[in-house]
């Protein structure tokens, strides 16, 4: 990963739609050169806002926003050195593939056999060689999607901004088109910011991703970081799975915490040294929780309840305990031979735990 | 809709009143209309169908086919105009807060709620020799020439001895500018319709592959509201080749367009044979317009969706 100056740099950025929309809120990241970079968050929580101000579309209310070193205020759409693959792809619906990729350069002055080896070798880059002259009416979805792209990045801008790019594939298709989005950005070597909702889509595809909420960002970190070490109940519920119960810390130990957890009861995690917050969240993973017949003995935070619901998944099943007083603690379990489906049965009473150090506190 | 279907009763109960009506009072009228072009004035009111050309002949005479071009002229111009007046017109409302497009769209259409003889007139206090424009530019002609008296040239005359007004009326820029108030909304209601039409973000993917504004005016926006402009222009043109009333109102004596001859055939001159073969030639050429737009709008984007 380069550790150079970042390509994109957020500076403290506020967007107000009128008096009292606030759909940016003091927003700042730092993006760096060649990473892949999502901004990941539930719909209205204005990553859509600010990957439009990064492409000149909307004007920061506050803030300062630089690409490449170069402060963007006052610069014009067409003037950024950054492309974007619009959601709904845009692809002008009366030229033919060849003048969709080439209208950037004709617009700019590059031509003749510069231009054409450009567009050929852009078109080849998406697997779209021999299509240049179809019309957008005669391609699939994925494939007005892939000139979109090819539009963008002939013009070799420094960042490639892609607004839900995969929203409006299906499923099959958005899988492999997520492959093919790493695989692209690696051959390109350009940096690429993506907006989407969609968690998984964030953690497959991105080097690092910056989670929003309510126009601010809430954590910005590697997949694995984020998705294992969330900050707050926000991101923790919004990525993944995750059972979250309310807690009060009793007692800070230098290395250990005890908690008093609603529905669970007084439990002792390893916890950050010296925090001695009043209220906080509890959580685990469903798939770092197991079920069991019996007590699993010591080293583990066990609790009983009986089987409200079975999902059976084909790779996986989640099964749902009831823990009384309207807890529910819910666990994946991989089914990972023919023989290890239904362990449990609706109305049975089941032990799930946990080992102490899964456990994650969360003080937002 | 199916139980329409299965009673056929109902579907011709509905049906026929306004076959009936179309047919007793449009399109027979319009066939006599038809025949008495190929007929002969004899006397004051009689007319005998003789099946003769004659008066086709004559509507291609010099004089005629002058008024039919300069109308051809008049109308194109018109409709010129209104195209460039009507597209930032469209795209400010386009563009515009959703709550406000409504508001917009009715001031666009709000003089059709008034008769075009009243907002003729109307015309007529602004343009004339005393009206509001004059009125304005005397006003400055005076405040100018006070200005020259207080720093003591009032006596060199700059300005003239007196205000000479502007004879905006009855002439044929006087026609234009009337035909140009009147039709306008027909132009921008079609391309608002395509404007709505066309997924802004087209627009912004041609600005952020560099395009300037009037490229993508030229290169997207245009190509992609073809529809909409096409329509505009030929439910524009029509109208404006047929119109009278703002010719004869406004226009001078050479102001004169087809359908003031037209109309003069059928009132004055009392020449309705005439008259009929004038107004057919005039609906012909409506009909070439109407032509020519199908095989315009044909393998234009959007087409298929209904424009």
């Amino acid at each position: 990963m380069n550790e150079a100056s970042p390509i994109i740099r957020i500076d403290n950025v506020t967007k107000r739609f009128g008096q009292s929309v606030v759909a940016v809120s003091e927003v700042g990241l730092e993006i760096r050169e060649g990473e892949f970079f999502a901004l990941l968050g539930p719909s209205g929580c204005g990553k859509t806002t600010l990957l439009r101000m990064l492409a000149g579309f909307e004007i920061p209310t506050e803030g300062e926003i630089y690409i490449d070193g170069q402060p963007m205020t006052g610069v014009q759409p067409n003037r950024r050195p950054v492309n974007m693959v619009f959601q709904s792809y845009a692809v002008f619906p009366h030229m033919t593939v060849f003048d969709n990729v080439a209208y950037g350069m004709k617009v700019t002055g590059v031509a003749g056999p510069e231009m054409r080896e450009r567009v050929e070798e852009a078109l080849e880059l998406v697997q779209l060689a021999g299509f240049g002259d179809r019309k957008p009416d005669q391609l699939s979805g994925g494939q007005r999607q892939r000139v979109a792209l090819a539009r963008a990045l002939v013009k070799r801008p420094k960042v490639l901004l892609l607004d839900e790019p995969l929203s409006a594939l299906d499923a099959k298709l958005r899988e492999a088109m997520q492959m093919e989005l790493v695989r692209l950005q690696h051959t390109v070597g350009i940096t690429f910011v993506v907006v989407t909702h969609d968690q998984s889509e964030a953690l497959s595809m991105a080097d690092r991703i910056a989670v929003m909420d309510r126009g601010a960002v809430k954590q910005v970190a590697p997949p694995a970081d984020l998705y294992e070490f969330p900050n707050s109940r926000f991101v923790a519920d919004f990525i993944g799975r995750m059972n979250l119960f309310e807690g009060k810390v009793v007692n800070a130990n230098p290395d250990r915490l005890t908690l008093a957890v609603d529905g669970i009861g007084t439990i002792e995690v390893p916890g950050p040294p010296g925090t001695a917050m009043d209220s906080v969240g509890v959580a685990v993973r469903p798939e770092k929780t197991r079920i069991s017949g019996l007590h699993p003995g010591n080293g583990q935070i066990a609790i009983e309840g009986v089987v409200e619901a079975i999902a059976y998944q084909g790779n996986e099943s989640h099964i749902v305990l009831d823990l009384g007083d309207g807890a529910r603690i819910a666990a994946t379990l991989q089914n990972s031979s023919r023989t290890t489906t239904p362990v449990a049965a609706i109305g049975d009473r089941l032990w799930a735990s946990w080992a102490a150090a899964d456990t994650l506190i969360l003080s937002d | 809709m199916e139980t329409w279907r299965r009673n056929p009763l109902v579907f011709w109960i509905f049906l026929v009143p306004p076959t009936i009506w179309l047919a007793a009072f449009f399109l027979v009228p319009l066939g006599l209309i038809w025949v008495f072009s190929f007929g002969e004035k004899r006397g004051l009111v009689d007319i005998e169908i003789t099946w003769s050309l004659a008066n086709y002949v004559r509507a291609l005479e010099p004089l005629y086919l002058q008024i039919i071009a300069k109308s051809l002229w008049m109308a194109g111009l018109t409709t010129a105009i209104c195209l460039v007046v009507a597209f930032p017109v469209v795209f400010a409302i386009s563009f515009a807060p959703p709550r406000w497009k409504p508001i917009l769209l009715l001031l666009v259409i709000l003089p059709f709620w008034t008769n075009l003889l009243i907002r003729t007139y109307a015309l007529i206090a602004v343009l004339r020799t005393r009206g509001y424009i004059n009125f304005t530019l005397e006003w400055f002609w005076d405040g100018g020439n006070q200005i020259l008296t207080a720093v003591g040239l009032g006596d060199l005359q700059l300005l003239g001895a007196s205000f000479q007004p502007l004879q905006l009326l009855y002439n044929n820029t006087a026609v234009v500018f009337g035909l140009v108030y009147v039709h306008l909304p027909f132009m921008v209601l079609p391309l608002y319709a395509s404007m709505e039409r066309l997924d802004k973000s087209m627009i912004e993917a041609s600005l952020d592959l560099g395009a300037s504004q009037a490229r993508t005016f030229f290169s997207v926006v245009a190509p992609l509201a073809k529809p909409g402009i096409v329509s505009g222009l030929i439910i524009t043109f029509i109208p404006a080749m047929g119109s009278f009333l703002t010719p004869n109102l406004l226009g001078g004596t050479d102001s004169q367009m087809i359908a003031n001859v037209i109309e003069r055939q059928f009132k004055s001159a009392n020449d309705w044979p005439f008259g009929a073969a004038l107004s057919f030639l005039l609906m012909y050429a409506t009909f070439g317009a109407l032509a020519m737009r199908s095989l315009l709008a044909r393998g234009s984007p959007g087409t298929e969706h209904g424009a």
